[in-house]
């Protein structure tokens, strides 16, 4: 279905990969990205229609969290704001929709997480049945390792390939990355994600207001989410219908796409979701490098939408998918599909 | 271009008590969602996609907990949104449910918000010590009564004004059959003798502490045309957030109230909301709210909002009747408690509140606030879809 307004990305920053960023607040690490995405595009906080953010609690060890950001927002005098306990990528779609009905022209998106301060591992298994699953703490690498060992199972991969993806993301040796320590049985470290903290920020802007804040917007063609069963056990693991279903509902599949930003924190997840959305060979996958290079949990999906924009925005590509994932084994995921205009 | 109109075409609520042992969360949640289906006259295969919310996911000790509930909702296979804006959420969640519907994305929208505080403390829950950060201490009471007392000192207003209102609201809750509270031998000299917890706060002028789940099901023009009982119409809706604390912030009326009211007034065509509202389902969660909010919405000139109060125009015979459905002051499952109040404005312009139903109300405001009087979020709903 053909959107109400047209809607593009204008402006993407975030922070580069911290380890850990022990002496900065969360508001302290998001500050420096709102000001750089609203310096691009010229903008100050007055001009802003709509605030959208996303983060977690969990994450942050403390309630209502995401109140403190709103300081680095500058909301004063007050503003119209959402936030999602989601990743920001779906933050993105709140405004986008927002946008589409008229009522905002302009809006401002962010998200941030610290996943330093605790194990994130542990942390991630508060997100499952709270009666059946969590008690038995099922950690993140234990549940991706059981989707890589099933699709290796199917022969659609195996490790050599898997150590391919990883080291292909990270910059590094194939050989290199297949000879590292297991982490979890068939993941080898290269094959699981950094643990770090970031923050992101993305400017959205509809029509002729998009095309005086960008030289070459990249404009959302379609963007849709879909969710599946909670249960891993009622779930085909090494298949991923809610990603093929928001890409079809986005036109992905109308036209190929140069270029896919996933995101895939496990090397054997990128395996799921190129099949499933149906990706070949000739797509550059993950030129920012993906989750794997650096994964900022609550931001890392928003952060696939800007780095596709942004090589939108300077010309590297035409056409571009972006995905974001979030919950146990790509339960839930969003997929964007961004054009620049004909060059 | 021009946005969708959003009708409510169904409504569901759990009966609202202290725990729920007998449910899951997963349980509790249907349990709503299934009413709202059955009052819409629809079913799960319906809905094209769901936008839950509730408050801080330790009051549960669930991290994002969409993700567990997709099945119990009906949302596998669907769009499913988790809106998160503190004690505003119930009201943001409709919000932005009715967005969807609003921005043509889709047709009809499932919306829900819970609570269910009995899985944990709530008020530890917001108690969670940080480093280098000033602590709430225990609860949201210590942070809002200096502000109550602020109220009282600006206004001139007697010390009984607080305890009408919890009286008043209790007895409401009498005539509905969901709410928390059924104090059937409540009186005004209980409310008054009951012991003050932080002053000028006293027990019976505090919200409970509820398990409970609301849900509504939003649609276009052809959902409600199908409708089989009579929708009500969004002719308003608006956010507005300022930050927690800053020099010069008015925390008795904070000006992003003032500003979320005006937006809601100026889409529906408001010039006069005391005399053009019917009715407001109020997020009163410490009984002096009532009179403070009555002034920040604009139905009554500032340090004359607790006169409304003692003349008994909210009253539910009065002639602005406040929290028909008993409020926050008889349930309040936290996440929930917003969007309550958007269902029970709409439940009231569709002439189907029961007992607590005033008599031809026509235009119905619902209103959420959260944080540190920070977050608000307010529909205006009537029975006649919107004029433009």
């Amino acid at each position: 279905m053909q959107p109400l307004r047209d809607v593009a990305v204008v402006a993407f920053a975030h922070t580069g990969h911290l380890r850990t960023a022990d002496e900065l607040s969360e508001v302290e690490m998001l500050m420096p990205v709102l000001h750089e995405v609203l310096d691009r595009t010229g903008l100050k906080t007055a001009d802003i229609d709509f605030t959208c953010s996303g983060s977690c609690d969990y994450l942050a060890g403390r309630a209502f969290s995401f109140t403190l950001a709103l300081d680095g927002v500058g909301a004063w005098p007050p503003i119209s704001e959402s936030h999602v306990e989601m990743d920001g990528a779906w933050a993105l779609y709140e405004a986008w929709t927002k946008i589409l009905t008229g009522d905002a022209d302009t809006a401002l998106v962010y998200s941030y997480g610290k996943s330093s301060p605790g194990s994130v591992r542990d942390v991630l298994t508060r997100q499952l049945d709270p009666y059946y699953v969590a008690p038995l703490w099922p950690d993140s690498v234990a549940l991706a390792a059981l989707q890589a060992q099933a699709l290796i199972d199917t022969g659609a991969t195996d490790e050599p390939a898997l150590a391919a993806v990883a080291a292909r993301s990270r910059n590094s040796e194939t050989n290199t990355a297949a000879q590292q320590d297991y982490v979890v049985r068939p993941l080898r470290t290269g094959d699981c994600p950094p643990v770090g903290d970031g923050a992101a920020a993305v400017v959205l802007a509809a029509g002729d207001r998009a095309r005086d804040l960008c030289a070459r917007p990249a404009w959302i063609r379609g963007i849709d989410h879909r969710i599946e069963a909670h249960g891993l056990g009622v779930r085909d693991l090494t298949d991923s219908p809610s990603a093929r279903l928001a890409a079809e509902k986005a036109g992905a599949f109308e036209r190929p796409v140069d270029t896919a930003e996933l995101h895939a924190p496990f090397s054997s997840q990128e395996v799921v979701l190129r099949k499933a959305l149906r990706l070949d060979d000739d797509v550059r996958i993950n030129p920012s490098g993906g989750a794997l290079a650096a994964n900022p949990v609550m931001a890392a999906g928003l952060i696939r939408i800007g780095e596709a924009a942004a090589r939108i925005h300077r010309g590297e590509s035409d056409r571009a998918l972006a995905h974001a994932t979030s919950g146990p084994c790509l339960q839930q995921n969003l997929v964007a599909v961004l054009e620049g205009d004909p060059r | 271009m021009s946005k969708e109109p959003v009708a409510v075409v169904g409504i569901g609520q759990t009966k609202h008590v202290a725990a729920r042992r007998d449910v899951s969360i997963a349980g509790l949640v249907r349990e709503a969602a299934r009413r709202a289906l059955d009052d819409a006259e629809l079913d799960w295969a319906d809905i094209d996609a769901v936008v839950i919310g509730k408050a801080p996911d330790f009051f549960e000790g669930v991290m994002m907990p969409e993700l567990y509930l997709a099945d119990a909702l009906g949302a596998v296979g669907k769009p499913m949104l988790r809106v998160h804006t503190a004690g505003s959420v119930g009201g943001s969640t409709a919000l932005v449910a009715a967005n969807l519907v609003a921005a043509r994305v889709h047709g009809t929208v499932l919306t829900l918000a819970f609570e269910k505080q009995s899985e944990s403390n709530a008020m530890w829950g917001l108690s969670l010590p940080i480093p280098f950060q000033q602590p709430l201490l225990a609860g949201a009471g210590g942070f809002f009564a200096p502000h109550v007392r602020a109220y009282m000192r600006r206004s001139g207003a007697p010390d009984t004004v607080g305890s009408l209102v919890a009286y008043k609201n209790r007895r409401n809750a009498l005539k509905n059959p969901y709410a928390h509270l059924h104090e059937h031998d409540i009186t005004l000299e209980k409310v008054q003798a009951s012991p003050m917890l932080w002053d000028p706060i006293r027990y019976s002028e505090t919200c409970p502490s509820s398990d409970g789940a609301c849900a509504m099901v939003l649609t276009d023009r052809a959902g409600a045309a199908r409708s089989p009982r009579p929708p009500a119409w969004m002719h308003g809706g608006a956010m507005r957030s300022e930050p927690t604390l800053f020099a010069g912030k008015d925390a008795v009326s904070p000006q992003a109230g003032k500003d979320c009211a005006a937006d809601v007034y100026r889409q529906a065509g408001i010039a006069d909301p005391r005399r053009e509202i019917d009715a407001v389902e109020m997020y009163v969660p410490f009984s002096w709210y009532e009179p403070m909010w009555l002034e920040n919405l604009g139905f009554a000139d500032e340090g004359e909002g607790w006169k409304l109060t003692e003349s008994g125009v909210t009253e539910l015979d009065g002639d602005l009747p406040v929290d028909m459905s008993g409020g926050v002051l008889s349930t309040n499952p936290i996440g929930a408690s917003g969007m309550i109040r958007f269902a029970e404005a709409a439940l009231q312009v569709r002439g189907q509140a029961g007992e607590h139903q005033v008599e031809g109300a026509r235009r119905v405001l619902g209103h959420a606030y959260g944080g540190g009087s920070q977050f608000f979020a307010m529909w205006l709903v009537g029975s006649e879809p919107p004029a433009s």
